[in-house]
């Protein structure tokens, strides 16, 4: 792969595929570069989907900024469907073929949609995940739905229960858990937000799923829940997560499956015999790999950083002429949420950890700085509303320096390590 | 124009509300709603709120379809 690249090809005109179509050229590269999207939009930002777009304020147009030189070809609204490795080329749905030097592969993921097609078609219900979706889904909040009900514990949840309150929506959230976020942000953290969005006039309904819905002339009318109970809506909302593009790499060779695209820490896509697939690689949410800040364990990271750091790299390593010359992937996952008027931040990764401890503020405050630790090691940090904070504990995580960082301080007499 | 903010690094400074304030505003204490969108005559405003950014959190372009595109 010493060849400097003349055709670069990216399959995902997304965050991460336009952020690695700005870090190739500004290393540099001035070959043709063509960006391939399934949707017809030119690359756009989601995380305002859930929040502001669908509460109606400012713009609903969250299409990236492009900087004027980028000189990008974008073929949207066809998806790719067939890798061919030993020719090196890119299938697309309208029948062309796109050779390529190098291949980004972002396809990333879409909304799991819910499991009875029949119920999943009905008027009235939604999934959230694309700027359409946004549109349709904020066209009916805007028109006052008599109660939405939202069914999915994790963040897209929380944060549209969010937007239905300031729109004086009543929302039950349904929550198949004991505790919401508990998997991202630990059960007291995600404790003190189920209890933030009850105050809030959320009718929030933990362990609980629904059994059946209800339609008259196709349009939803109501749900039952598992335990009987029956709650009359005409909007429901499944956040019950995403699958993975993945489908269109059947065949290619690629080891590729739910869990994601297996790359190596240089972002390139390995085989199924495990070898490199050369000059193909891979880039944000679809991408699976070895985290360096967990021993090496595999991981996809749904999160706009790791998009956008995970792009950027793998761009610089399609430049970079061969393996002695890339840089790892070693970005340090991190996410934020806005909900309730609340932000709240993660650095690293929560999940597993065995630890938990108040660094900064208090739970009973809403304003406070969290570390987790897990083996005596520091994991990962969480604010909520302070987020000027949460920077400082970076680099204790990087070095998973021991945990809890420090106890008995004269400004923190009684740290208490918990269970998180 | 297009905007966008990252909202990693974002701290609340509120530097943006002050340079542009039609555009950029707090919910709470620190969560920062924006426009993605803005009207090119706002273009000064928003540049400023780009250099006033002690976090370097804003990108924003002007607003050009065929931006970054090959002719």
């Amino acid at each position: 792969m010493t060849a400097q690249p003349e055709r670069i090809v990216v399959i995902g005109a997304s965050l991460a595929g336009l952020a690695a179509a700005q870090r190739l050229r500004e290393r540099g590269f001035s070959g043709a570069l063509t960006l391939v999207g399934d949707e017809p939009h030119p690359p756009y930002d989601r995380p305002p989907l859930s929040k502001q777009v669908l509460r109606g304020l400012y713009s609903a147009d969250t299409t990236l900024p492009r900087p004027p030189g980028l000189r990008a070809e974008f073929r949207l609204g066809r998806p790719a469907t067939r890798l061919d490795l030993s020719e090196r080329t890119v299938a697309l749905g309208d029948g062309s073929c796109l050779p390529y030097d190098r291949l980004l592969i972002a396809t990333g993921t879409r909304a799991r949609p819910w499991p009875d097609p029949e119920e999943a078609v009905l008027d009235g219900v939604f999934t959230l995940r694309g700027r359409d979706d946004a549109q349709r889904l904020g066209a009916c909040l805007q028109a006052k739905p008599r109660r939405v009900v939202l069914v999915g514990g994790g963040f897209i949840g929380f944060e549209v229960a969010s937007t239905c309150r300031d729109l004086d929506i009543p929302v039950t959230l349904l929550v198949r858990d004991a505790v919401p976020l508990a998997a991202a942000l630990g059960a007291r953290l995600g404790g003190l937000i189920g209890e933030v969005a009850r105050e809030r006039g959320v009718d929030l309904r933990l362990e609980s799923e629904i059994e059946r819905m209800e339609a008259e002339n196709g349009r939803l009318v109501a749900v039952t829940l598992k335990d009987g109970e029956r709650i009359e809506t005409d909007c429901l909302v499944a956040a019950i997560g995403t699958l993975r593009n993945v489908e269109w790499l059947a065949g290619s060779g690629v080891q590729a499956d739910a869990k994601g695209l297996r790359c190596d820490a240089f972002c390139r896509v390995l085989r199924e015999d495990g070898r490199v697939a050369e000059g193909v690689f891979a880039a944000g949410d679809v991408a699976r790999w070895p985290n360096p800040h967990d021993d090496d364990a595999l991981v996809a990271v749904e999160h706009w950083g790791n998009a956008r750091a995970q792009a950027e790299t793998a761009a610089v390593n399609m430049l970079a002429g061969d393996a002695s010359a890339m840089r790892r992937h070693d970005h340090l996952p991190d996410f934020w949420s806005q909900q309730f008027g609340l932000t709240i931040k993660l650095v690293g990764l929560a999940d597993g950890a065995d630890s938990f401890a108040v660094m900064h503020g208090a739970l009973e405050e809403r304003r406070l700085v969290a570390a987790f630790g897990k083996d005596g090691r520091t994991i990962a940090a969480a604010s909520i509303d302070s987020a000027r904070w949460l920077p400082a504990y970076k680099a204790a995580i990087r070095e998973r320096a021991p945990f809890p960082l420090i106890a008995d301080a004269v400004d923190q007499p009684r740290l208490l390590v918990q269970e998180p | 124009m297009k905007v966008v903010v990252d909202l990693n690094r974002c701290q609340g400074y509120a530097q943006c509300l002050y340079a542009a304030p039609h555009h950029f505003a707090l919910h709470g204490r620190e969560a920062l709603v924006y426009d993605p969108s803005p009207d090119e005559a706002a273009r000064a405003e928003i540049e400023r709120a780009v250099h006033a950014c002690p976090v370097r959190a804003i990108t924003a372009y002007p607003d050009d379809t065929a931006a970054g595109e090959v002719a």
